[in-house]
């Protein structure tokens, strides 16, 4: 039996060497980073016009919307929930405005976005009430909802779509309008952002929707009202997504019923690419707007690749497994490095 | 101003079907340590949900510096200066040190209410190297060990001005080296004028720290001596109410030829160099710390987890067990610890309860006969003496001690030739224990060869035929029934030097 | 040697026979759940005269029962408190590869029948694995990756063209009929029976509510929990593919985005059928009723012309129609 001796020098050097662990969250996103960078310059050599400042800005655009929903979704993944309805109340926030702004001409592009942010808020709140009032599991009421809200749109559709030349040049101009040279999606993006990074990090709220994820048993103990919570990041992804179906009406000058169906997975895909764990508990702002990116590019650069268009889907899940996948292996080797390090 | 910080008198709480607090009386001084101590369902821990404000008594009343109090939730009592340091530790794994020890009452800017973190991660950095302990505060919580992560719950307390901090069992899953550190840091709190109550099984830590005991048994207040009034014997009758001996009426079970041989098993991470041997009718106790990794061997020989080296031989035969159900066929039966979540389905009958772990045989080609299985799940509950209706009963409505008679006749269900008992009196109260150990001790006599993990040292030295000691993964020591005492356990479990190992 | 106790306790004996209570017998979802039938149909009734005749009822039944295959494994995993959300799209890949097999690749029709069924099986397979080699991912996460992965390979297979013009035969499933009984109602009970031995009457089901109840304590106990799950996810897959052939057969013709958000449809009936969403409870005679339940509101509704995208709100208020109910105390329901 091997006699091994316990002494503070050998304590010292595993803690550091676990601190060098901890280090590894950097690491992810710098690889993503790195990843990134290496399928632009890929498709850059395929097809030049890639990196051109016209489409590049144009990817920018596309990838405002995924990642405004992507960090509401964040939070909802944090406390271990999910929400599989945003593609609905983003096509029924935008879907209703549309049709206000369509009849009454008069209405301001700002007064456009607080509506639409009301009704996705008003969404959101439901489904926290369900989920944190009534204790229905996240899958189940958002699975409800989305189907509820869908079947809204299409009502208000009547399966009509809203076009154009039917939406005032200002609405339209929410999207497409730019200041100082940069697209206003860009801008928004960059302010919700912020937002959120002062929300997450610096106030008392954010920190307890970690909280919450991390140990939803401790989180009583402290005294944490849980369902204060649940409701809260459900409304803020209600809200988000209302705003998302403004932003997308007026950028893609088009309201119709089946407006971003299915457009949650992307979401959740950009999510688990930037390493919002599943289990909840953790999930950095950086790394989901990494991932947004990714997709984002990918969205874009599949079709200059000559990709054809059908393989996108089958092209997304296999991202979104792999990664899935490959997260819950890196996390067993960080494990598994652990245990070695343990002394017996 | 009273003489005591905090008094409580006459405090009742009752919970459906039980009641948790008879009456009881508690008394701390300003600056003083002072040891609860009692067996498991003593009512320990309700006491001291009761003192964080987690349960409102159902009758008494509470006296914070000698004015009544009452909390109605943990937030209050936090307020007031109480703080509790649980057993099972509860934070955030994936939150910094930083935000576990300020987490509900984070320090933020008057006006703007923004966190104020390098505020947070100075004063966290100043605790704890007021505790001696050089963690890094924006460390992820997760990646400590279990010992730094009670000094973070401690750093909590403190920085929550506590007056009065609860240690909750706070050495059981550390070694001699770590027990000291905690032992220094709970005296040098007390000399700042803290108030600490300390809950523990061990008693070298309540003569090592305490200057009064109290004692509950059986949700009772029993009394309160100053340490040096009351000797160990008398500590112990007041604890047990009996003396040790008459609980473990010994049955002679002859021990015959080996029946499970293990040879040098090894997991990384956990255990390594696990050896020994058992007999047929015989008692081997594996006691050490909580996690010196008893558990861990047991589930590995069960087959719940893989080992990574070494082989287990069961009559002779080296075993390849993948799952339990492998382990079952082959002979090897294990009663886990937390027969809550780990051995009963509370929400079933117990007749279902216990068919279910051999189905097959109540069963033909898969089809259930239910008649069948009805009968033989009320032979079983009747044979170790289930106190119920009947086998419709849910078992998550028994008692502590019946549910685990009913975990114990699962494993009568499989022909069995070996069966590892995991903690088998864990919050059972004492009738039931002394009739788990009669079922035990009648296992023992029918021929199997017995397992019994556990914590308590009466139990396993009162039970045991030999004892095997565990310490960080290792078998430290192989006791043979002459050598029994607490202090030669003790030693094998905790001291930082390896012991002498042993193979049976 | 039988155990002697040296003192025994009041010995006692237990009952063995089940205790009979009238009003638990009652109180049962079910008969909510027949209620909601009657009030249905009479519904239907009152909305068109020939509703209530039996070719009507019968022929109704052809619409809805394709789905309603998947809500059998459905039923069982969720009482297993997992849940799978991509049958839908197993239904399109199956469907889809049979297509092709018989109309590209020249395989026999009754071969790419069986091809549809594999295929299923193995999308259900590879759920299965999946969710017991990676324990920390949930299902949910699992076939949600998956539920694109399925539908986006029908994509690339078919991209968005139909594929039909199966033999004539092949009819026989969407529209045939035995002795005046539609086929499909005859598999359909074949398979709720079959489900609901298998649930019910067998080991294998005893241990799918053990999970559900408490998969830990289920392992401790000798279950194989990994072995369950995966033999019930392959069987989710494998209905899937049943589905797929009543679809195409009923449509005469498949394309990938066919039999989208089955999932809710089906999670819905068995949800409402009385399959507790946390797991170890509900019967399958409940999700039969639950079947007919949206089946015949469903058809009801097409009945005075309501759009068939409305319908996607009944859907989903009876799906939380069924998870909330229970949870309110006033009628004690037990499900």
């Amino acid at each position: 039996m091997a006699v091994h001796t316990a002494n503070a020098p050998a304590a010292e050097s595993a803690a550091k060497k676990e601190s060098k662990l901890a280090g590894l969250a950097k690491f992810r996103e710098l690889g993503l980073l790195a990843f990134i960078l290496l399928l632009a310059i890929g498709v850059q050599i395929r097809n030049p016009s890639f990196l051109t400042i016209e489409n590049v800005m144009d990817m920018a655009t596309n990838t405002a919307i995924l990642s405004i929903l992507a960090v509401g979704m964040m939070l909802v993944l944090v406390t271990r929930g999910i929400d599989l309805s945003i593609g609905a109340t983003l096509a029924l926030s935008g879907m209703l405005v549309a049709q206000i702004v369509s009849a009454s001409a008069g209405f301001s592009p700002l007064l456009a976005v607080i509506t639409g942010i009301g009704i996705g808020t008003v969404c959101g709140l439901v489904i926290g009430g369900l989920v944190a009032w009534l204790g229905v599991l996240p899958i189940i009421a958002t699975l409800a909802m989305m189907n509820i809200y869908r079947g809204f749109t299409y009502m208000a559709s009547d399966g009509k779509w809203i076009s154009s030349y039917q939406m005032p040049e200002s609405f339209v101009g929410i999207a497409t309008s730019s200041v100082l040279g940069i697209n206003t999606l860009i801008l928004i993006a960059l302010f919700i952002y912020i937002a959120a990074y002062y929300f997450i990090g610096h106030t008392r709220t954010g920190r307890q929707i970690y909280a919450v994820g991390s140990n939803p048993e401790s989180a009583k103990v402290t005294g944490i009202n849980e369902k204060k919570i649940l409701i809260l990041v459900y409304t803020l992804m209600g809200g988000l997504s209302g705003l998302c179906g403004v932003l997308w009406v007026s950028k893609f000058a088009s309201a119709q019923g089946d407006t971003a169906s299915g457009y949650e997975l992307s979401v959740i895909a950009a999510c688990i690419l930037g390493g919002v764990s599943i289990a909840g508990g953790s999930g950095k702002l950086s790394g989901v707007i990494l991932g947004a990116v990714l997709i984002g590019i990918l969205n874009n650069a599949l079709p200059m690749m000559d990709v054809s268009p059908f393989w996108q889907k089958g092209i997304e899940g296999t991202i979104i497994l792999g990664a899935v996948l490959l997260n819950a292996a890196v996390k067993r080797g960080v494990e598994r490095n652990h245990l070695l390090r343990r002394r017996i | 101003m009273s003489e005591y910080v905090l008094e409580l008198k006459g405090i009742t709480k009752r919970f459906p079907g039980v009641t948790a607090l008879n009456r009881v009386h508690f008394k701390l001084r300003k600056g003083e340590i002072h040891a609860l101590m009692g067996e498991n369902g003593a009512g320990k821990s309700t006491f001291i949900k009761v003192i964080t404000g987690v349960h409102a008594p159902d009758e008494g009343e509470i006296f914070l510096d000698g004015k009544p109090i009452a909390f109605s939730n943990p937030t209050e009592a936090q307020a007031a200066g109480i703080a509790a340091i649980y057993q099972h530790v509860t934070n955030y794994p994936d939150l910094s040190v930083t935000e576990n020890i300020f987490m509900g009452h984070e320090k933020v800017h008057p006006k703007t209410k923004r966190l104020l973190w390098k505020d947070m991660y100075r004063e966290a950095k100043a605790i704890l190297k007021q505790l001696g302990s050089s963690i890094d505060p924006k460390r992820e919580m997760g990646t400590l060990s279990v010992a730094q992560q009670q000094i973070i719950e401690i750093a909590k307390a403190i920085s929550t001005n506590a007056r009065i901090i609860i240690m909750d069992e706070p050495t059981a899953a550390l070694t001699a080296r770590e027990s000291e550190d905690l032992y220094r840091i709970a005296e040098s709190l007390r000399d700042q004028g803290t108030s600490i109550i300390f809950i523990s099984h061990r008693f070298e830590d309540m003569y090592r720290l305490a200057s009064r005991v109290t004692v509950f048994r059986d949700a009772n207040y029993i009394g309160s001596w100053d340490v040096d009034e009351i000797t160990n014997d008398q500590l112990i009758v007041a604890m047990v109410g009996r003396e040790i001996t008459q609980v473990f009426p010994h049955k002679k079970h002859p021990i015959g030829e080996e029946v499970l041989r293990v040879e040098n098993l090894g997991k990384i991470g956990y255990f390594a160099d696990i050896s020994f041997s058992l007999r047929r009718g015989e008692i081997l106790g594996l006691t050490g710390l909580v996690g010196a990794g008893r558990t861990e061997v047991c589930e590995a020989l069960f087959g719940i987890t893989k080992y990574d080296t070494g082989s287990v031989h069961l009559k002779g035969q080296r075993l390849a067990v993948r799952r339990p159900k492998d382990a079952m066929k082959l002979g090897i039966g294990y009663l886990p610890e937390d027969r809550q979540k780990q051995g009963l389905i509370l929400q079933w009958g117990i007749g279902r309860n216990i068919t279910l772990p051999a189905l097959e045989r109540f069963s033909n080609k898969g089809w259930l006969t239910e008649k069948n299985e009805a009968q033989l799940a009320r032979q079983l509950a009747e044979k170790v003496h289930v106190k119920a209706k009947s086998i419709f009963d849910l078992a998550g409505s028994l008692s502590g001690g019946n549910q685990q008679k009913v975990a114990v006749a699962k494993l009568l269900t499989a022909g069995l030739d070996v069966i590892i008992l995991d903690e088998p009196t864990k919050g059972v109260d004492i009738g039931a224990k002394s009739a788990i150990y009669e079922i035990i001790q009648d296992l023992a006599m029918q021929g199997y060869g017995i397992i019994m993990v556990s914590s308590e040292m009466p139990e396993v030295i009162g039970m045991s035929d030999r004892i095997a000691v565990m310490r960080e993964g290792r078998i430290t020591r192989m006791l043979q029934k002459e050598e029994f005492s607490q202090e030669a356990i003790l030693e094998a479990a905790m001291s930082e030097a390896p012991g002498k190992t042993k193979a049976g | 040697m039988e155990p002697k106790t040296i003192q025994p306790y009041t010995q006692r004996t237990l009952e063995a026979d089940r205790p009979f209570s009238a009003k638990q017998f009652f109180l049962q979802w079910e008969w909510l759940l027949a209620f909601i039938l009657i009030g249905v149909i009479a519904l239907n009734t009152s909305l068109s005269p020939y509703f209530l005749n039996i070719s009507s009822l019968r022929d109704a039944t052809m619409v809805f029962l394709d789905k309603a295959f998947i809500v059998f494994p459905m039923a069982l995993i969720m009482i297993m408190r997992d849940i799978d959300i991509s049958v839908g799209s197993t239904v399109a890949l199956s469907s889809v590869v049979m297509a092709v097999a018989y109309n590209s690749l020249g395989v026999p029709m009754g071969a790419a029948v069986v091809i549809c069924l594999i295929v299923g099986a193995l999308c259900g397979l590879m759920n299965g694995l999946l969710i017991v080699k990676f324990k920390e991912l949930s299902a949910v996460i699992i076939t949600l990756a998956t539920m694109i992965l399925y539908r986006g390979i029908a994509y690339i297979i078919l991209e968005d063209q139909a594929s039909g013009s199966f033999p004539e035969w092949f009819g026989f499933f969407g529209w045939g009929y035995v002795y005046g009984i539609p086929f499909i109602l005859i598999l359909f009970i074949l398979a709720a029976l079959l489900f609901g031995l298998l649930l019910h009457k067998t080991t294998f089901g005893r241990h799918i509510y053990a999970i559900g109840h408490n998969d830990v304590a289920s392992r401790f106990s000798g279950v194989n929990v990994d072995r369950t799950k995966v033999i019930v996810f392959t069987l989710a897959g494998l209905m899937a593919a049943v589905t797929a052939i009543f679809l195409a057969s009923r449509m005469g013709s498949t394309r990938p985005n066919i039999a989208n958000m089955y999932e809710l449809d089906v999670i819905a009936m068995a949800a409402l059928g009385g399959i507790s969403t946390a797991g170890g409870k509900g019967r399958l005679i409940g999700t039969v009723i639950a079947v007919f339940i949206v089946g015949y509101l469903q058809y009801g509704l097409g009945l005075i012309n309501i759009p068939s995208q409305t319908l996607l709100i009944v859907v989903g208020a009876l799906l939380l129609f069924a998870v909330i109910v229970p949870k309110l105390n006033i009628p004690r329901f037990k499900k």
